[in-house]
């Protein structure tokens, strides 16, 4: 390990991964630039690096990649990677009412302390954690999935009936296209393009961004931002800190949630975000701040999200099983370099793989360093510009983006309709979360039902097999708290309020 | 005033990211359109047609119809850099991931300059099973012209290292006393592992249930989660965890460089041969002249005896189709599709 330490402590290395880390957190920002298209397209030229360099430089993409999109969700309220729309629900409004700054920097700190947590687990963790993730199978899935969906009630604090009519709506959405499993093709209208489902990134682009830059375009007359405010707010830094720190129960369930959920392959931190936010306000004093600019909303989401960077790697080192499409990338750059990911990387290779490690960790510290710096002029610079020129220039970034995802113009239309569909549901009430969040988990879901089923019927239990298993028993249980908690929550308001009235 | 000033400024800085972002989005770089022509790029040797056509003078886009990670990423980046050498061009690898494929081969027939400088992936069984089960792929198989067809992946029958089966024998014993009670897993529904656990039924006279995956690397963790009782799976993934796996057989010809010690199911008596195959296809119209150059430079990589011991490790089997043999195996590959499919009744 000792070893590993002193490899990484390269002058080279630094820079590379200085490197890395903006590219990583430009390409976060920019909404459609992923952190698996920011990895890809920097592998090729890890080739020919030695190994430790090149994956240090990766895993610095990576990490700033994910908190990279933090700054367009903060500041024009478009998720930059699907790891933070829930940063979009209490970032956003934090800088309409000039706090932005201040969300920032508290992105920032939840940001790299989250990430510290993710790496700590893969470091120490990541054997038994492995062995864990590998006990979910179809049932399990297809519970967190519905598990995943009660987070609706959270997240549609205005009716619980729109909230769950958009979820259904996200959910059929989700079932355009090929089939996860049995490859019918389904509700593609006979456009055949349809075949590769409804992208979701094109469609959070479409729901967040589209509908603000209409109301903003709307309203060109009155000022967006109060200028006075930017110059007058003194010491951010210090309260950012307070908010990510002082009570430090939110940031350290939000981790360990992040931690988790990253482990799981095919679970990221596109739903770790919404899982902590949830859990953020549920347990808070002040459940209805949540959405109105609380920063512990932008804690709980950016510090889950890190957080899976480091944890996201466990199966990929220790299994060899790429759990997150990043991974994947991560796989064939391992394969190539001739490297046998799996419990290999930790007899024979284990230089590399503990300098990996280490290099995870300082990208945090890199994170932090850089977000601090340039949280504040970022900041200025975007409520300094002139709405005639920040929306058409935001609104060019999300056809370039959409376009990006898979290089294909159905996704730019679907942006474009989605955002349509948005404005208008945004006027009758509906939220985008929910609608989200039916299109992130429904193929999670879905694929976790048919292949629990197909089990059930090859061992004879049928349905019954989503029942028996331990695993599924704990997480329907969870399933039931979360679906039942607004009715808790109410009922214990009304027996207060009743209190008082006596 | 001066905040004026700065928000000019600012406005500034920001279009000149955006020029610079939409210059980026570029996957080359811009040419001017009329290049003036090279005497004779490099590598006269002897050209096979009478007039030479100057191909390539400027990059080539690789374009893989899948997403970055997988068996056909990881031969790209194989690839790229002797490609790089043989053409005398960069090669620029790209995905247009969708459906299986099918959206980056529908786009490859319909939109794309038969120049040979954009070429894209193309996959056995996928691009021969899409058209046939799907009402409309967007595509035909036909219309992919083949260029050269460079890899294989064979199918493997895996079970996890502590499973009560040690041969084909055994687990088709198994199976025969339990039918529908074993579990497969593999990758995907109508991929090679589900046509394989398909025919492997048939000629063994045993019922299991196949329980497909996204992805060649999603089963794994169903075996070894203990999920699934079994995987047909491909012999890259065999490879990768054959620490923890036990590989009972290859649905090859012959035995497979990488699993010397592994059975075919030839050999064992079960007629059964099944894997996926890996090429490169253009689009309809594409001159035979570029079709050779290109096709002559897919081979001269799989001669490189570097490149082929590392793919070989990692477990392709390194194959050569030539244009016309590659069009003969997708011939033969369909008609033996199309058979097993509507005996299965899953087509008409």
């Amino acid at each position: 390990m000792l070893e590993a330490i002193i490899a990484i402590l390269d002058i080279k290395i630094f820079v590379f991964m200085i490197l890395g880390t903006m590219g990583g957190i430009i390409a976060g920002a920019l909404p459609g630039f992923s952190a698996t298209m920011a990895v890809a397209l920097i592998v090729p030229f890890t080739f020919t690096m030695d190994p430790v360099i090149g994956l240090a430089t990766l895993g610095a993409i990576y990490t700033g990649a994910i908190y990279g999109g933090c700054y367009s969700a903060i500041l024009v309220n478009t998720p930059g990677t699907p790891s933070s729309i829930g940063t979009t629900f209490d970032g956003y409004p934090m800088t309409k009412n000039g706090r932005g700054e201040e969300a920032l920097h508290t992105a920032t700190f939840a940001s790299a302390g989250g990430g510290i947590v993710g790496v700590l687990v893969l470091i120490f963790l990541s054997i038994p954690l492995a062995k864990i993730a590998l006990k979910f199978g179809p049932p399990e899935y297809f519970w967190m999935g519905i598990f995943g969906l009660t987070i609706i009630a959270t997240l549609s604090s205005k009716s619980i009936l729109k909230g769950v009519a958009g979820g259904v709506f996200g959910l059929l959405v989700s079932m355009v296209g090929v089939a996860p499993i049995g490859g019918d093709v389904r509700f593609t209208m006979g456009i055949t393009q349809f075949q590769g489902g409804v992208e979701i990134l094109s469609v959070l682009i479409g729901f967040f961004c589209i509908p603000e830059m209409l109301r903003i375009a709307g309203d060109l007359d009155q000022n967006k931002l109060e200028d006075v405010k930017v110059e007058k707010q003194t010491g951010v830094i210090k309260k950012a800190l307070l908010n990510t720190f002082q009570k430090p129960m939110n940031f350290i369930k939000s981790s360990i949630i992040g931690a988790f959920v990253g482990v799981l392959p095919g679970a990221g931190g596109n739903i770790a975000n919404l899982v902590a936010y949830n859990e953020a306000q549920r347990s808070s004093d002040d459940p209805d701040s949540f959405g109105t600019g609380n920063p512990a909303g932008v804690v709980a989401t950016e510090s889950s999200n890190n957080a899976t960077v480091g944890a996201s790697m466990v199966p990929l080192l220790t299994l060899g099983i790429p759990g997150s499409p990043t991974a994947a990338i991560l796989y064939g750059a391992l394969m190539i370099q001739g490297l046998r990911p799996g419990p290999e990387l930790f007899t024979t290779n284990s230089h590399i793989t503990y300098g990996f490690m280490f290099a995870l960790l300082i990208a945090q510290f890199l994170i932090l360093i850089i977000g601090l710096g340039v949280g504040k002029s970022l900041y200025t610079a975007v409520t300094l510009i002139p709405e005639r020129v920040l929306v058409p220039s935001v609104l060019l970034l999300t056809i370039l983006g959409s376009y990006a995802i898979r290089n294909n113009v159905m996704d730019v239309i679907v942006m474009f309709v989605s955002g349509l569909i948005a404005y208008t549901l945004k006027e009758f009430g509906f939220q985008a979360g929910p609608i989200v969040l039916g299109l992130i988990l429904g193929p999670i879901a879905e694929k976790g039902f048919v292949q629990g089923y197909l089990m059930g019927k090859a061992s004879g239990e049928s349905l019954m097999i989503f029942f028996t298993r331990p695993i599924s028993i704990v997480l329907i249980l969870i399933t039931i708290i979360s679906a039942s908690w607004p009715l808790i929550r109410i009922i214990k308001e009304k027996k207060r309020k009743g209190a008082e009235i006596s | 005033m001066k905040m004026k000033k700065m928000s000019s400024l600012l406005s500034f800085l920001l279009i000149l990211v955006l020029v610079f972002s939409l210059a980026g989005c570029k996957t080359q770089p811009v040419e001017a359109p009329q290049e003036t022509p090279k005497e004779a790029p490099k590598e006269a040797e002897a050209p096979k047609e009478a007039e030479t056509v100057e191909f390539p003078v400027r990059p080539i886009n690789y374009i893989l119809p899948f997403d970055a990670g997988g068996e056909s990423d990881i031969t790209a980046r194989m690839q790229q850099q002797p490609l790089e050498g043989i053409l005398d061009t960069s090669i620029v690898v790209q995905y247009k991931p969708g459906g299986g494929g099918a959206l980056g081969w529908q786009e490859l027939v319909t939109g794309i300059e038969p120049d040979g400088y954009n070429i894209m992936g193309s996959n056995l069984p996928h691009i021969i099973l899409q058209p046939l089960v799907r009402e409309d792929a967007g595509y035909e198989t036909d219309e992919l012209v083949p260029i050269y067809y460079f890899q294989a992946t064979s199918n493997v029958l895996a079970v996890s290292k502590d499973s009560q089966f040690n041969t084909v024998d055994e687990f088709v014993e198994y199976a025969k006393a339990n039918p529908g009670a074993v579990t497969l897993g593999g990758s995907g529904s109508y991929s090679a592992n589900h046509l394989g656990v398909l025919v492997f039924n048939k000629v063994a006279g045993i019922e299991t249930t196949y329980i497909p995956e996204t992805g060649s690397g999603g089963a794994v963790p169903q075996l070894l989660g203990g999920h699934v009782q079994g995987l047909m799976t491909y012999t890259t993934m065999g490879i990768n965890h054959k620490d923890d796996i036990k590989i009972l057989a290859v649905a090859a010809e012959e035995r497979v460089p990488s699993l010397p010690d592994v059975p075919t199911f030839k050999e064992l008596g079960y007629d059964y041969v099944e894997g996926a195959y890996r090429g490169i296809s253009g689009p309809p119209g594409l001159p035979d002249e570029i079709i050779n150059i290109l096709a002559d430079a897919f081979a001269e990589v799989n001669k490189q005896p570097e490149y082929k011991k590392q793919m070989e490790e990692m477990g392709f089997e390194v194959l050569d189709f030539d244009p016309e043999e590659s069009k003969e195996l997708i011939t033969d590959r369909k008609a033996y599709y199309e058979v097993i499919l509507r005996d299965l009744e899953l087509i008409d």
